[in-house]
């Protein structure tokens, strides 16, 4: 089975916020890059099937110089390639935008199946996996907590607000990962080494045939204008003293204050 | 501006409240301009009427028994039959599993942009910009559309209100000719499981308490659950409480779980990292319970108690059955 892994380059989840001086950008300066903790999930599980039934697995990026560490990071989990998709032009997409960028990566290698995390935290847009999954004409599952391959298709259990939908799909099929899902394997010190020498391919808007003007901040029909901090919050009233008062005075606050309760 | 259409979800032939957030924010949106409300499913006639006494002008209807669970392909397919027949300028979603999902998929169908879980659409004289919590919440973005037709936006559940509209709306009801193929069913839910326990979303609940770390165990869930039962609210979780083991991911409440906005968020023993803080801090109301008064919770709590949890709790039980009657 043949299946490419969609992943991307985010802060760390525990960075600090510092607005740009454009006013509208992360200031980077002192951000710490990781993979995106929901893509783990996307590499491990695309390592589980290919151990159950063979395979190949292609990690793919869209991002600038930096995101090559992010696919190191996959290969040295069990990735066997990895395609970076990298040109000043994807700079500025929106989610359309990144979507189109992959789809035009990804098409040509015909996965039977394609991967991704559930959203890049961060951006939060929760966009790509299923754009992707229409641009290339395929069914996709989103937030998908279990996942079984069999009979040329799949059954994957799907979050949704307090229950799981039980979906089938045919493959080819997009599937976008959820927290429980799987445990992300650690890449064992043999992995790292053997990463080193895995090929990873670059590829530009023009390797790729895409038109420039559909892409990046060109083509984006989503645009950031500006990003700021939320306001802050006003010192609230709390209570030291014995335990009996100070939830007599809460629930009080709570009823006739707040008038939450 | 032209009119709104709002995509309702109904599940197990009710709408939702997130469903109702997103028309009524959608009826006041259009002012004098059209409303007009999707709702698919196998029975959706029944739902009409309520859709029309929260604004809609026009219900669409997309009717066939293949829709009563979700398929990505098939409700797409009527969400773009529902945009061609009314030429909307905003298309809304609500913010659910659902909504979210749908939405991706049709703004990639009609190649137009989309704001996800937005916590304010404005309309302006260069058209809607919409304002949107990123980092979790850590920051706000706020964003233009440009050139997008219909531009799209999926609302974060809880922040707007069902309001009663100004006028009902009109209420027409048309169905809507969606020719289904095979292929819209290539992915289809068939069946849904609710999950063990409570089957409340912390996404959707007006009430959250959670538990972190002080819970020690699976066992001593029980106290959230009681304080949760009180307040007819759900329970939520740090994710130190599910890393251990201790309770569902579903429950999660974080920068890596669910982002939540409550009216009201209980923290139970629950220090504040960052990645907690990032998925609650944009609720209404935040109270903390924890033993440590230096615990970082407390400086973006309203109100806060310094004590032992377990003694807190069964008193605030008690409390609160008293002032609620």
């Amino acid at each position: 089975m043949r299946i490419a892994v969609v992943v991307k380059q985010v802060p760390d989840t525990e960075t600090k916020v510092v607005i740009g001086a454009d006013g509208r950008s992360l200031d980077e300066s002192n951000v710490s890059w990781i993979v995106n903790p929901y893509d783990e999930f996307a590499v491990e599980e695309a390592l589980r099937v290919k151990e159950a039934g063979g395979g190949e697995v292609v990690v793919v990026t869209v991002g600038p110089a930096r995101a090559a560490t992010a696919l190191r990071t996959c290969l040295a989990m069990g990735a066997d390639t990895a395609l970076h998709l990298n040109d000043p032009a994807f700079e500025g997409s929106d989610s359309l935008g990144l979507a189109r960028v992959l789809a035009a990566a990804v098409r040509p290698l015909a996965p039977d199946l394609i991967l991704a995390g559930q959203y890049a935290v961060g951006t939060d847009n929760r966009q790509v996996g299923a754009m992707l999954a229409e641009l290339l004409d395929m069914p996709h599952v989103g937030v998908v907590t279990r996942l079984e391959i069999k009979d040329g298709g799949l059954i994957a259990h799907r979050e949704i607000e307090g229950a799981h939908e039980v979906v089938e799909s045919a493959l080819p099929c997009v599937i976008t990962a959820q927290k429980g899902l799987n445990e992300p394997r650690y890449a064992s010190l043999k992995g790292i080494m053997a990463a080193k020498k895995k090929p990873i391919e670059e590829k530009n808007a023009s390797a790729l045939g895409i038109d420039p003007s559909t892409v990046g901040a060109a083509g984006a029909r989503v645009k950031l204008t500006r990003l700021e901090l939320p306001p802050p919050k006003q010192t609230g009233k709390i209570f030291k003293d014995d335990p009996e008062a100070a939830v007599k005075n809460v629930v009080r606050l709570l009823h006739e204050e707040a008038k939450v309760i | 501006m032209g009119g709104i259409l709002v995509f309702a979800e109904q599940r197990d032939g009710t709408l939702r409240k997130a469903s109702l957030e997103a028309v009524s924010e959608g009826r006041r949106l259009a002012g004098d301009k059209e409303l007009a409300v999707l709702i698919a499913g196998s029975e959706p006639a029944a739902l009409a009427p309520e859709a029309a006494r929260h604004g809609a002008d026009r219900v669409l209807l997309a009717s066939d028994p293949r829709l009563a669970l979700y398929a990505p392909g098939a409700y797409a397919r009527a969400a773009a039959a529902a945009v061609a027949a009314c030429d909307p300028d905003l298309f809304l979603l609500p913010a659910s599993a659902m909504g979210k999902d749908l939405a991706a998929r049709v703004a990639a169908r009609l190649g137009t942009g989309l704001a996800s879980d937005c916590v304010a659409v404005t309309a302006g004289p260069q058209g809607y910009t919409a304002r949107r919590p990123v980092y979790s919440g850590k920051a706000f973005a706020t964003v233009a559309f440009e050139g997008a037709r219909p531009a799209m936006a999926t609302l974060r559940p809880n922040v707007f209100p069902v309001a009663s509209p100004p006028r009902p709306g009109r209420g027409e009801t048309a169905s809507l000719d969606v020719r289904l193929e095979e292929k819209d069913f290539r992915s289809r839910a068939v069946s849904v499981q609710a999950a063990k326990g409570t089957t409340l979303d912390v996404a959707e609940a007006d009430i959250v308490v959670s538990g972190g770390r002080a819970m020690q165990g699976p066992e001593n869930f029980k106290y959230i659950k009681m304080l949760a039962e009180a307040l007819g609210g759900a329970v939520g979780a740090s994710r130190a409480a599910v890393d251990a083991g201790w309770i569902d991911h579903q429950h999660q409440v974080g920068q890596t779980g669910k982002v939540v906005s409550p009216s009201l968020y209980i923290a139970c023993g629950i220090s504040g990292a960052i990645q907690h803080l990032a998925g609650m801090s944009s609720s209404k109301v935040i109270v903390a319970i924890n033993k440590d008064a230096e615990a970082p919770i407390f400086k973006i709590a309203d109100y806060g108690i310094v004590g032992d949890l377990y003694q807190v709790i069964p008193l605030m039980v008690e409390e609160i059955r008293k002032v609620r009657g």
